[in-house]
């Protein structure tokens, strides 16, 4: 009796685990066909970035022609710089409006606070083509010409709920004392901002400003709606090119797009990993 | 600013000093109030107000009260765009599920040191610019593509398949676009998830079904009903996609509406299926708003 009983857990317990390692298993090889998903596609993109021959998919053999010619490509290189200036004034004002109303949004008690929360909450799921064309109209309205101006604009306006959002996260975690014994010490309520405050929320505040720079960069759809000739971002021209169908030197131009945005993921990680320091 | 320091705390127990602002905070608060009024909620009201305008015979839009342009968005031409729009964004939706849930899964439950490098795999493609993302699926299902070159060469094919500019290259395009979408929220709550619940589900004599459906599912339900949200209402809208990989032969709604203020110029028009389709993101998401707070 004793025997039976001590053999059936110890079939259970050998057959549990048998369980558990094939369910392992399972997801773990679904797991591994989603990346594979994933990657693959931008795998074959970079390898063909290299391949010497211009039509499609055969290897004919190693080169890096295709950077020669992306980096010889005015009008990439105009694309390029203007998606920089967008991106990088777009970075700027969606930090600092970011920042600064997570931080009154955390501080103060205004009226109507919920529904500001909602409010903000808004352009980040709004879908990008009811933003790109509500804002045409806007700016056709207010007779402002189209151009850096009104796509700043509008990268500005997607862009700093994420930032208020990562430091409103941030915040949450704040000792609520800090302020004030930076108060009792002497220091004004914009020095105790600027000096204490800001210090502590930097992770959030800098890995907000990648993202921002980042979604800016990569933004297509609002910004089609908001450009004129001489403001088109390197989306845009993406956009023209890869409408066009393969081209060896688009293959050139997405590998560094993938590589940049490697690296820029990493230094995400790497900054928010010092999460802890205070 | 200085004038709420100074001011006598009535000193709610939570905190020594003054919650109300004065008019120094209401001018550091001032900017973030501005740009939401002007960029965001103005913008939307005169779309909405567009959407009742009509065009005078020179094209220009002329402000009036009509009723005219969400008639003519209600006939079946532009009704069953928006029809087949969601249809392909709630397709995207469940196979973005179906697809990510497992993987979440797995990458939740994984030892705490991979979990972080498998979700930092899962957010690269995220960040990575879209247009990149679906060029790289050109180069694959296009005729003279990857998948064709590869059939062709092996035999099994002897004419390209065509695959580019049809319903399942959209919905293929959108589903690697927001795949990543799905995984992140579900993996945020299979993360947070007690495995002793599982356990218990499994030592009280559940099989590996009744505790996916009975335990599992229950508690990752926010998880995997934020990644509903965050794919399919930008599903229906975007464009940019499903016209590379639909190439005009698999109309959505997004891409009318963009007609309507380029190739067409009838923007009184646009506004009308712009405003439905706005309509539509509020619904979900007030559903979406609902749910959580009954959660």
């Amino acid at each position: 009796m004793e025997a039976a009983a001590a053999g059936s857990v110890a079939t259970s317990r050998w057959r549990l685990p048998s369980g558990a390692k094939l369910q392992h298993l399972l997801f773990g090889g679904w797991t591994l066909l989603v990346f594979a998903f994933l990657y693959i596609p931008i795998l074959l993109l970079i390898v063909y970035s290299f391949n010497e021959s211009k039509l499609g998919i055969r290897w004919t053999g190693f080169t890096t022609h295709w950077y020669g010619v992306l980096f010889h490509d005015t009008v990439l290189l105009r694309a390029f710089q203007n998606s920089l200036v967008v991106a990088a004034f777009t970075t700027i004002f969606a930090t600092v409006l970011g920042t600064i109303g997570a931080w009154m949004m955390f501080r103060y008690r205004f009226p109507a606070r919920r529904a500001l929360g909602l409010l903000i909450f808004i352009p980040m799921v709004m879908p990008e083509i009811l933003m790109g064309v509500s804002l045409l109209i806007l700016f056709v309205n207010l007779k402002v010409s189209l151009g850096y101006f009104t796509m700043i604009i509008a990268h500005t306006t997607f862009c700093f709920p994420f930032v208020l959002v990562g430091v409103q996260a941030r915040l949450e975690g704040i000792d609520p004392f800090l302020e004030e014994a930076a108060m009792d010490l002497g220091a004004t309520p914009v020095q105790a901002f600027w000096k204490v405050i800001v210090p502590y929320l930097m992770p959030a505040i800098i890995a907000g400003a990648l993202m921002s720079f980042t979604l800016s960069f990569d933004e297509y759809i609002v910004s089609t709606f908001l450009t004129n000739a001489s403001s088109q971002t390197l989306p845009l021209k993406v956009y023209g090119m890869a409408k066009k169908g393969l081209s060896p030197e688009l293959n050139a131009l997405s590998t560094l797009f993938v590589l940049g945005t490697f690296l820029l993921v990493l230094a995400t990680q790497f900054i928010q990993r010092k999460k802890p320091v205070s | 600013m200085a004038a709420i320091a100074e001011a006598p705390a009535p000193a709610p127990a939570s905190s020594a000093y003054e919650r109300r602002p004065g008019w120094g905070a209401w001018l550091f608060m001032a900017p973030l109030l501005v740009w939401l009024l002007l960029f965001v909620v103005a913008p939307t009201i005169l779309l909405i107000v567009y959407s009742f305008a009509e065009r005078d015979s020179f094209g220009r839009v002329v402000f009036t009260f009509t009723w005219d342009n969400y008639l003519a968005a209600f006939q079946w031409k532009w009704l069953k765009i928006l029809v087949y729009s969601i249809w392909y964004a709630f397709l995207t939706t469940v196979i973005c599920m179906a697809v990510g849930f497992p993987a979440a899964w797995f990458i939740g439950r994984a030892p705490e040191r991979r979990r972080n490098l498998l979700m930092m795999l899962v957010m690269i493609p995220f960040w990575t610019s879209f247009l990149i993302r679906t060029y790289a699926w050109i180069t694959i299902l296009s005729n003279q593509g990857f998948l064709n070159a590869t059939l062709l060469a092996s035999g099994l094919t002897t004419s390209p398949l065509v695959m580019m500019y049809t319903p399942f290259a959209v919905v293929l395009g959108l589903v690697y676009n927001y795949l990543p979408f799905m995984i992140l929220p579900i993996y945020t709550s299979v993360e947070k998830l007690d495995n002793a619940l599982v356990e218990a589900a499994y030592d009280l004599g559940a099989g590996p079904v009744r505790a996916f459906s009975k335990v599992i599912i229950p508690l990752t339900k926010p998880g995997i009903a934020a990644g509903a949200l965050l794919v399919f209402v930008p599903a229906i809208a975007m464009y940019a996609i499903t016209t590379l990989m639909g190439g005009g032969q698999v109309p959505t709604i997004g891409e009318k509406i963009q007609d309507q203020f380029t190739k067409a110029s009838n923007p009184p028009f646009g506004a009308a299926l712009g405003t439905l389709l706005l309509l539509l993101f509020f619904i979900s998401l007030w559903i979406t708003q609902a749910r959580k707070r009954t959660a």
